[in-house]
């Protein structure tokens, strides 16, 4: 890092091999034991490693979503009875909620991108790293456990006192919750740390790339939220084995104050899931429209304020428990400004593809589809939180439809874009652009026609959590059930052609995209300590595609 | 207009006074929603062919947003939400504060079942009648756990919360009969809470209150009467059926041979049953006074273990009185209207 060896690289581009090249593999071949991955502390293997895991985890959960999905296809029972679908339900929730879109993102994608994306050799405390790792492993596996010896029939919310009084195994599925949020916390501190303290010379604060930022803010919710959910989750295994009566009136505790710790963590928890993926998607729409980022202090700004007024719109979610007509103003308005803060980003994003040079490629098409379903899903967020027309739809399939869109959508669009966009970089081989193209295509269509009916059936009062339900909304569900299998086509196409590229797949280009974002400045895939000969020099800004004669005059609208 | 949209969202129809007001600010919403949606897709849609990508090497324009693009970036949504804010806020207020006329009634939510009870007046299980264009308010609260009482139809929900009570209120205003749905997940049969409001004219709000009170009078003169001129056995049976329906025996069990969420009792007395560890066990009077004790201690297979125990709760006539009435379930054609409906109870 010292000054004097990076006079000889070009500012921005990738530093030429050196002669020592033959001696520093890529991170995927230095090393080919089994040992040599599970005990690595290789920031990029432990990404490769949460990739793995979490995939594992979303077939899990979208096994119980379609299981749900086909028992909701007619009014009664149809394949299963009612307490298996109670635990069907719930394992899906928990399963998606805590194994797949809170760790995949950042676990993924984070652990291999941001130092990158820094300059810097590793993350700040490798054992940590992997540490969490461990720690998601070991949760996952005390809640499946459980999930297999039991299950649990509560919903993936906990509610209390059904929670405290179901005779279901819900203590060692939220004791495994409460280690996976150890995982959490722990990713969280090492990418403040690392971001505070691994920057490489020149990459001041805003000139860090956006999903620095978005990882950045995600790290701050993740180490000041988890707490209180671990603490509540231990309070509610500690009311149903000890009978603590907390939470319990009948000994003169308040189940609404379970609520309330509850939502003050998860709802933040819905933008460790969202933030990301708004990271993700900044990256992806400046590479494939070659253009900087339209507002990148505005962007960049808004996931703070995102992180930061999420913290207090909690109470949203429980406009019609009983709490009084002043708070609900309050909660109403706040959760407004978390609203305002997403229209930002999407009209810069918008405002990034003007005067452009776009390239419709796979990951472009994740983006279209992203913008689509955030503007959506986060326009229904706010109609939820105007408190009168929370009223009718709250715990209907408008919710469903709701969350489904803005988390779900948002998520899944942008980890399958960042699967396509980085995939070069991660493995060095490219997927085949056709495919990508036909499966993109059909998860979008798919989804829309998995939940589109599910705001209907919300305005039409159908309940969320429910095995039976009365005749006239029949024809939705099956709508639903429908779009839910084209959805399930496009991912199992995702995953052949994914898995065939990653052994047959053509060799990548260094940088197939041309894209400037910073962790293009190494190889693909890179080597073990990420960068090989002098350090790149960090001048520019990232997402910069200016032709060097006009950079002096901005140009503004 | 209205009818247009309520059929294109699929909305119930509007039977309240809340109804109309949301379905209006509801209209607004999505209109906006659907035109901000639209706009940003076709801008989208525009620049994406506009700016196709012409060479490998493309460089682009430095493009930044004035002072002036991020104020209207900010102030147009905020402002839009605001006006949505102040119109709900409103309306919530409105859902939220009963008016001071208006009539109460007592709501209790249990697995899995509604109770409404009037101030002075019948008591109902899963049938609220009511009189169009009057104010009513609900005063709901819980047995067990959370449930939230719901009416499409009218656009109102508050949840049901064990040791507290919340308040809603509604003004119908057509008769007919309208669903409730129970919105908080509470357990195995959360989607068969079911029950309805009847909305009655005025006219016939009165009749039915008088009805009521002069047949739950009735009611009680006659079931003594009956009593009276009964053999014993039958008394006993006939005392074992009422208390059977008192504490919802007939919410889980029926009597007509079909299995619910528990065995029915139809011929249960006598009957081989193989319980869930394999053993097999003749139905008998020891076994049904167990089974209300302890319900756990042998199941039968295929059902949940959900029952409560009724320890404590029967006193030792009324659980002989039970085991009496199962006894004269044996031949398939005795039937009561237990399940087929609300039961009444005077008020005590
Ligand atoms: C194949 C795609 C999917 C289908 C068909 C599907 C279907 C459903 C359905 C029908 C429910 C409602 C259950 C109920 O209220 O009774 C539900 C709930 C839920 N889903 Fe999905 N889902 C899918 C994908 C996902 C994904 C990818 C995630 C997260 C990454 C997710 C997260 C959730 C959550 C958090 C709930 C709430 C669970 C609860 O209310 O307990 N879903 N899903
Ligand atoms: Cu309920």
């Amino acid at each position: 890092m010292s000054p004097s060896s990076s006079t000889e690289a070009v500012p921005g581009a990738v530093p030429a091999p050196d002669e020592h090249h033959e001696h520093h593999p890529s991170y995927l071949v230095d090393g080919t034991t089994v040992k040599s991955w599970l005990l690595t502390l290789d920031h990029k293997r432990i990404g490769v490693m949460y990739l793995i895991w979490v995939l594992l985890f979303f077939l899990i959960g979208g096994t119980y979503a379609l299981v749900v999905r086909l028992e909701l296809l007619t009014p009664g029972p149809t394949i299963i009875d009612a307490m298996t679908y109670n635990r069907a339900f719930t394992m899906h929730g928990v399963v998606m909620i805590f194994l797949f879109m809170i760790p995949a993102i950042p676990g993924a994608f984070g652990n291999f991108m941001l130092p990158l994306m820094l300059g810097a050799k590793d993350v700040a405390f490798p054992r940590l790293n992997l540490l969490s790792l461990y720690l998601l492993l070991i949760g996952a596996m005390i809640a499946i456990w459980g999930m297999i010896n039991g299950g649990m029939d509560t919903g993936w919310t906990f509610y209390t006192p059904y929670s405290t009084h179901t005779t279901t195994t819900v203590a060692p599925i939220l004791f495994g919750a409460f280690i996976i949020g150890f995982s959490s916390i722990a990713t969280g501190l090492n990418f403040i740390v690392t971001t505070h303290t691994m920057r490489a010379p020149g990459i001041t604060w805003f000139k860090m790339p956006l999903f620095v930022w978005a990882m950045y803010a995600t790290a701050c919710i993740q180490v000041l939220a988890t707490p209180v959910l671990g603490l509540v989750l231990l309070l509610v295994v500690g009311e149903q084995l000890f009978h603590f009566g907390i939470f319990d009136p009948a000994r003169g505790g308040d189940p609404v104050l379970f609520q309330h710790l509850f939502w003050f963590y998860s709802h933040p928890a819905v933008y460790i899931m969202v933030l990301p993926s708004f990271g993700v998607m900044s990256e992806i729409v400046a590479a494939f429209s070659r253009k900087n980022i339209f507002g990148y202090r505005a962007v960049a700004f808004s996931s703070l304020g995102i992180a930061f007024v999420g913290f207090f719109a909690w109470g949203h979610h429980m406009f019609v428990s009983g709490q009084s007509t002043f708070n609900a103003g309050v909660f109403a308005v706040l959760t407004m400004l978390v609203g305002v803060f997403t229209a930002i980003k999407v009209f810069n994003w918008v405002g990034t593809v003007y005067k452009g040079a776009v390239d419709f490629k796979t990951p472009f098409a994740y983006f279209c589809g992203f913008l689509y379903f955030t503007v959506f899903g986060g326009m229904t967020g706010v109609a939820f939180a105007t408190a009168s027309l929370d009223v009718p739809w709250h715990d209907t399939y408008f919710v469903v439809a709701h969350f489904h869109f803005i988390m779900v959508g948002a998520t899944i669009m942008a980890f399958m874009a960042a699967i396509h966009y980085w995939f070069p970089k991660m493995f060095g081989r490219m997927y085949h652009e056709g495919w990508g193209l036909v499966s993109a295509a059909l998860i979008i269509l798919g989804f829309n026609a998995t939940f589109i009916p599910q705001f209907l059936l919300g305005n039409a009062g159908m309940p969320r959590r429910y095995y039976e339900y009365p005749e006239r909304f029949q024809t939705l569900n099956v709508a639903s059930t429908a779009g839910a299998s084209l959805l399930a086509l496009g991912f199992i196409i995702s995953a052949i052609y994914l898995v065939y590229a990653l052994v047959y797949g053509e060799k990548a280009a260094s940088n197939p995209w041309h894209s400037k974002g910073y962790e293009w400045l190494t190889e693909s895939p890179p080597p073990t300590h990420n960068f090989v000969g002098p350090q790149p020099i960090y001048t520019e800004e990232p997402h910069f595609y200016v032709d060097p004669e006009k950079a002096e005059e901005p140009y503004e609208v | 207009m209205n009818e247009l949209l309520n059929k294109l969202l699929f909305l119930p129809e509007q039977a309240s006074t809340f109804a109309e007001r949301v379905d209006s600010l509801h209209y607004f919403v999505v209109t906006v929603t659907m035109l901000s949606s639209f706009v940003t897709g076709t801008a989208a849609i525009y620049f994406f062919f506009r700016y196709r990508r012409r060479a490998d090497h493309q460089t682009t324009e430095y493009v930044i947003p004035s002072v002036k693009t991020e104020f209207v970036f900010v102030s147009l949504p905020l402002v839009f939400f605001l006006a949505w804010f102040v119109i709900g806020f409103r309306d919530f207020v409105y859902v939220q504060t009963p008016p001071k006329d208006s009539m109460d009634v007592y709501v209790m939510g249990k697995q899995w079942m509604w109770k409404f009870s009037y101030p002075e007046g019948p008591n109902g299980v899963n049938v609220l009648h009511v009189p169009a264009n009057r104010p009513v308010r609900l005063l709901i609260t819980s047995r067990d756990v959370l449930h939230s009482f719901f009416v499409p139809a009218f656009r109102i929900k508050m949840d049901a919360v064990p040791g507290r009570y919340t308040q809603t209120w509604f003004e119908a205003t057509k008769p007919g009969t309208y669903q409730i749905l129970c919105t908080e997940y509470c357990g195995l049969s959360h989607s068969k809470m079911l029950g309805e409001v009847v909305v009655l004219s005025p006219e016939e709000w009165d009749a039915w209150v008088k009805e009521q009170r002069k047949g739950g009078l009735q009611n009680r003169q006659d079931a003594l009467a009956d009593l009276a001129l009964e053999p014993e056995t039958a008394r006993m049976s006939a005392q074992g059926q009422k208390v059977a329906a008192e504490v919802g025996c007939f919410k889980c069990h029926t009597v007509n041979g079909e299995p619910h969420i528990g065995p029915t009792f139809q011929g249960m007395y006598g009957r081989m049953e193989t319980m869930q560890d394999g053993t097999s066990l003749r139905v008998d009077e020891a076994y049904i006074t167990q089974s209300m004790m302890d319900p756990g201690a042998h199941l039968v297979t295929g059902f949940p273990n959900v029952m409560p125990t009724f320890q404590g709760k029967l006193t030792g006539p009324q659980t002989a009185a039970i085991v009496e009435y199962i006894k004269t379930l044996r031949t398939p054609d005795i039937r009561t209207g237990a399940t087929q409906g609300p039961v009444y109870e005077p008020i005590q």
